[in-house]
C-alpha cells in the first residue's frame, strides 16, 4: 500500500497506509490523522479538507479542477500548493507523498 | 422537565393530504412546529417536489440530504441571485449582497469581510468572547425564573456583533432590532407596516454610513466595516448594496447563533440522558455544537433558481424555476445521518450535517458560530448543575429563521 505522510502545522508526522483507490482526505480520516474536518464527506463543497502538497509532489498530484478551483480560492489561507484532499486519488505513483496540514481549516 | 415543552397534539393529518396539495411553506405548520412529519412523508415520497401554488408563488421543495447537496454545489445552474428565501424580494426596494450574488462578484466581495472571521483572527477574540460570555453567565439569576432568549442568547449575539463591527457598545441591541426588521415584516408582528419597515433600515443605513465615514478616514482595521470601506471589491459600493451587505453580516451572525445557543438548552432538557453524558464529560463539547447545530438547523432552508432544464431525483426541474433546498428536512435524512431524529452529543461524524449550507455560500461565520457556543457551554458547565426549561417555548412564525422567541429557564447551581 502506497505511503503518505501528513505533517500537522505544529510539526507531527503521521506516516500511513494508504488503500489504493481512496482520496487522500479518507485515508487521513481512516487513519485518525487529525486536522481534516471534510465537512461534506469528499463533495468538493466544504473546503475544510485542506492541505499543501510538498512541491517535489505537486507534479504527480496534478491541479486542482474547475470546482475545487473555486473552492480554494476563497480560503484565506490559500498557497501556491494548496489542495482540496478529498480530490486526489490515492495511486501507487503517489507512494511517499507527503502533505502539509495548515494550521486551521475553514 | 414541565409537560409543556412536549409537542402539541394537534388535528392534523400529513399521511392523508394528497401530495399536489402539499404546501410545506405554509406558516401554520411553522409556528405550530409541524413541520416535522409533513418534511417525513416529502423524503419518502417525493423527494424533489413541486408546489404548483402558494403564498410564495410556484416553487420545488428539495427535502434529501444528497439531493441538497447537490443543488447547493452547483452554483453553476442554481443561482442565489436574486434572493436565497423563498420569499421574492421587493422589487422597489432591492437590498443586494453577496449571500444573493453568484461568483465572480460574490468571490470578490466575500473575500473582502471574511478575513474577520478566519480562524486565525478568532483566536485573538477568544478571550473577549469568554470574558463577555463569563459576565453575561454571572449576572444572571440563579434559583427564579427569566427568559433565556433576552438575557443570554440575544445579549451574547448582539455583544459579538458590536464586536465584529466595531460597533458603539451601548447601542448594541439597534443591531438586535435591525436583524429582527430585516426578517420580518408586518405579517409576524416585527412592525407595523412596511412603511415603517423601511424608516427603520434606513436608520439603519445612516447610522452605518456614519461609521463608514469614520473608519474610511482611520487606517484599515480588522472590524466588518473598515474591511468594507477599504476593500478594492466594496469600497465603491452604492448606499442599497452597503445596507444589503450589513444586513447580511446582522442577520448571519445573529439569529442563527441565537437560536443555537437556546436550542441546545431546549435538546438537552428534552434528552436528560445527554445532559448527564455532558456533565460526565466535558470534553464532548466541540461535538455537541455541532450536534446542536444540526439539530436546531437555524436557517430552515435556502433558495436558488435553476440556469437551466435540470434532471433531479427524477423530476425536471425547468429553467426559472425557484428550488428551495430545506436544511431542516435533510439533516433528518436517514439516508445520510443514522438515527437523525435523536440528539445524540458524542453522534459520530457530528460535522457532516447541512445547517451551514455547502459550496461557494457555505456559511463564512460557521467558526465562529462553534466558537461562541463552545465557550458558552464550557462556561455554563463551570457554574450549573442544570439550565430548566421551566414552561412552554415561543416560536419564531417564519419558514426560513428557525427559533425562538421565548424560553423560560431556572437555573441550579452545581
Ligand atoms: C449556527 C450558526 C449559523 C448558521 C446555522 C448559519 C447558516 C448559514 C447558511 C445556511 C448560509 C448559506 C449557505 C448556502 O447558501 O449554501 C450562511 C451563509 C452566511 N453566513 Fe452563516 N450561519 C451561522 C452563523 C453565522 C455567523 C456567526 C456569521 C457571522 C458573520 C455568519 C455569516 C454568514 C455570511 C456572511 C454568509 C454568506 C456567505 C456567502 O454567501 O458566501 N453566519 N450561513
Ligand atoms: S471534504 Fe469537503 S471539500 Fe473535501
Amino acid at each position: 500500500m502506497p505511503k503518505i505522510t501528513y505533517i500537522e502545522h505544529n510539526g507531527t508526522q503521521h506516516e500511513v497506509d494508504a488503500e489504493v483507490g481512496v482520496s487522500v482526505m479518507q485515508a487521513a480520516i481512516d487513519n485518525l490523522v487529525p486536522g481534516i474536518d471534510a465537512d461534506c464527506g469528499g463533495e468538493c463543497s466544504c473546503a475544510t479538507c485542506h492541505v499543501m502538497v510538498k512541491e517535489d509532489w505537486v507534479a504527480k498530484t496534478g491541479s486542482p479542477e474547475e470546482g475545487e478551483e473555486s473552492m480554494l480560492d476563497l480560503n484565506p489561507e490559500r498557497q501556491g500548493n494548496s489542495r482540496l484532499s478529498c480530490q486526489i486519488t490515492v495511486t501507487e505513483e503517489l507512494d511517499g507523498l507527503i502533505v502539509d496540514l495548515p494550521e486551521f481549516q475553514f | 422537565m414541565s409537560e409543556a415543552i412536549q409537542p402539541r397534539m394537534i388535528d392534523f393529518k400529513p399521511h392523508e393530504i394528497p401530495l399536489e396539495d402539499f404546501d410545506i411553506s405554509q406558516r401554520e405548520l411553522w409556528s405550530e412546529d409541524l413541520k416535522m412529519a409533513y418534511f417525513e412523508r416529502l423524503r419518502e415520497e417525493a423527494p424533489v417536489h413541486y408546489c404548483k401554488d402558494s403564498e410564495f408563488g410556484p416553487y420545488w421543495s428539495v427535502t434529501r440530504y444528497a439531493d441538497i447537496m447537490e443543488v447547493d454545489s452547483n452554483w453553476q445552474d442554481f443561482s442565489s441571485e436574486p434572493a436565497i428565501t423563498i420569499i421574492d424580494p421587493e422589487e422597489d426596494f432591492p437590498l443586494p449582497m453577496f449571500i444573493a450574488m453568484d461568483p465572480p462578484k460574490h468571490d470578490d466581495q466575500r473575500k473582502t469581510v471574511q478575513g474577520s472571521v478566519a480562524p486565525a483572527n478568532l483566536k485573538n477574540l477568544e478571550s473577549t468572547i469568554r470574558g463577555r460570555v463569563q459576565t453575561v453567565l454571572d449576572e444572571l439569576p440563579v434559583g427564579e425564573e427569566f427568559d433565556w432568549v433576552d438575557r443570554v442568547s440575544i445579549e451574547l449575539t448582539t455583544q459579538m456583533l458590536a464586536t465584529l463591527f466595531d460597533f458603539p457598545f451601548e447601542d448594541r441591541r439597534k443591531l438586535t432590532r435591525w436583524s429582527d426588521v430585516a426578517t420580518g415584516g408586518p405579517e409576524t408582528g416585527v412592525v407595523e407596516t412596511e412603511e415603517q419597515r423601511r424608516e427603520e433600515l434606513m436608520e439603519c443605513l445612516a447610522y452605518f454610513t456614519r461609521l463608514w465615514q469614520e473608519r474610511q478616514e482611520q487606517g484599515l482595521s480588522n472590524d466588518f466595516i473598515s474591511m468594507l470601506a477599504h476593500g478594492e471589491a466594496t469600497k465603491d459600493m452604492s448606499p442599497e448594496e452597503y445596507l444589503g451587505n450589513l444586513i447580511l453580516l446582522i442577520v448571519g451572525g445573529n439569529d442563527t447563533t441565537r437560536n443555537s445557543m437556546t436550542g441546545g438548552v431546549l435538546a438537552l432538557n428534552e434528552n436528560p440522558g445527554e445532559y448527564a453524558k455532558l456533565r460526565n464529560n466535558p470534553g464532548v463539547i466541540p461535538n455537541m455544537v455541532s450536534e446542536i447545530i444540526r439539530w436546531q438547523t437555524p436557517l430552515a432552508h435556502m433558495r436558488r433558481i435553476a440556469n437551466r432544464d435540470y434532471e433531479l431525483g427524477g423530476q425536471t426541474i425547468k429553467q426559472g424555476d425557484k428550488v428551495i433546498m430545506w436544511y431542516l428536512s435533510g439533516n433528518r435524512d436517514e439516508r445520510a445521518i443514522e438515527n437523525p431524529n435523536e440528539f445524540i452529543i458524542d453522534r459520530k461524524r457530528a460535522r457532516q450535517h447541512l445547517s451551514f449550507g455547502f459550496g461557494p455560500h457555505r456559511c463564512m461565520g460557521n467558526r465562529l458560530a462553534e466558537l461562541q457556543l463552545r465557550i458558552l457551554w464550557e462556561e455554563i458547565q463551570k457554574r450549573f448543575h442544570m439550565v430548566e426549561v421551566v414552561g412552554e417555548v415561543e416560536r419564531v412564525p417564519s419558514n426560513f429563521v428557525h427559533g425562538y422567541t421565548k424560553m423560560p429557564v431556572v437555573l441550579h447551581p452545581l
